[in-house]
């Protein structure tokens, strides 16, 4: 079986991000207000063939860790979207 | 004479500088391309600056994965001098041979200015000659320099005295003010500004010499370590 995966990586709490920073300050000259707390990320989207589910959810969690994220300073979550 | 080994990976750009600095400071120093997985004649090795495989996903998380890495990792895990320069210290926080991580500039700059670092440790194969506290101008060159790492480890970095340099004006954010860090036996250094680029009056500062004159120096003592096995009954 192909199941589309997704992996999404953000920065651990507490680890600046400056990019989430500027775009927060960009905010009120855009007219948005009441906004605020915003964090940047990554979205990766997979094909893992597998036998299950819960199969390409091992392959797509060790894949996030070892090279998707840096767990020094980045959280990776795992979700199964559906059959490819 | 010690042999320095330059690792290239696809996209590195400041390894010919290595070679040139260390060669006018009376070191002997070959590139070595990243798909090499024997370091075996190299008595030090250098990681230069660049973007090892175009920096894609994050500085060093690909560079980690070269061939080479894995003789790196061996060669640090035996004591030979490794120095991470710039892109190299990234790529050595992702293989985990130095703790922490090199995180987007404070104010998303791209930074390329002369900085002053203080030596805060002569403890490392980089920093050994250098005279504690002693102010250099060594410049960097980089967006994403800004040392993090949670609260113990960098207590242990203190602890240890294992943070070698650091800015006089922090430029880009770095957690303690962090230029550059060894691993807890001094042989594995790290840092983000270029003492290449400072090796002659020149270029503007040659500031630089004494950092690089000291790896040098570390090299030639596993050179005549080396030579002292050979010429062993």
């Amino acid at each position: 079986m192909e199941y589309a995966v997704r992996v999404e990586v953000t920065l651990r709490h507490g680890i600046a991000d400056p990019e989430g920073a500027t775009i927060e300050r960009a905010l009120p000259a855009l007219g948005f207000a009441g906004v605020h707390s915003v964090r940047t990320g990554k979205t990766f989207a997979l094909v893992v063939e597998a036998d299950s589910e819960a199969g390409a959810r091992e392959v797509a969690g060790s894949l996030a860790t070892r090279l998707l994220s840096n767990p020094v300073i980045e959280d990776a979550a795992v979700s199964v979207v559906g059959v490819a | 004479m010690s042999r320095v080994g330059v690792v290239v990976f696809p996209g590195s750009n400041c390894e010919h500088d290595v070679v040139q600095a260390l060669g006018a400071l009376g070191g002997r120093a070959e590139l070595v391309w990243h798909s090499e997985t024997d370091l075996s004649g190299f008595d030090a090795v250098v990681l230069p600056g660049g973007f090892a495989h175009g920096d894609y996903l994050r500085p060093g998380a690909l560079a980690r994965f070269s061939p080479v890495m894995n003789a790196v990792a061996a060669f640090a895990e035996a004591g030979g001098p490794v120095l991470g320069i710039c892109n190299g210290f990234q790529v050595l926080t992702e293989a985990g041979l130095l703790p922490g991580a090199l995180q987007k500039n404070r104010g998303l700059t791209f930074l390329c200015e002369p900085t002053t670092l203080v030596v805060t440790s002569t403890r490392s194969v980089l920093t050994r000659t250098a005279t504690l506290g002693a102010e250099l101008v060594v410049p960097i060159n980089h967006f994403s320099g800004s040392y993090v790492c949670d609260d113990a480890t960098y207590l242990a970095l203190v602890e240890r005295d294992q943070v070698v340099l650091r800015y006089r004006d922090n430029p880009n954010g770095s957690r303690g003010d962090i230029a550059g860090i060894a691993n807890e036996a001094g042989n594995v250094v790290g840092l983000m500004p270029h003492p290449e680029r400072a090796f002659n009056a020149l270029l503007g500062s040659a500031d630089g010499r004494v950092l690089l004159e000291g790896f040098l120096a570390s090299a030639d003592d596993v050179a005549a370590t080396r030579v002292d096995l050979v010429a062993a009954p």
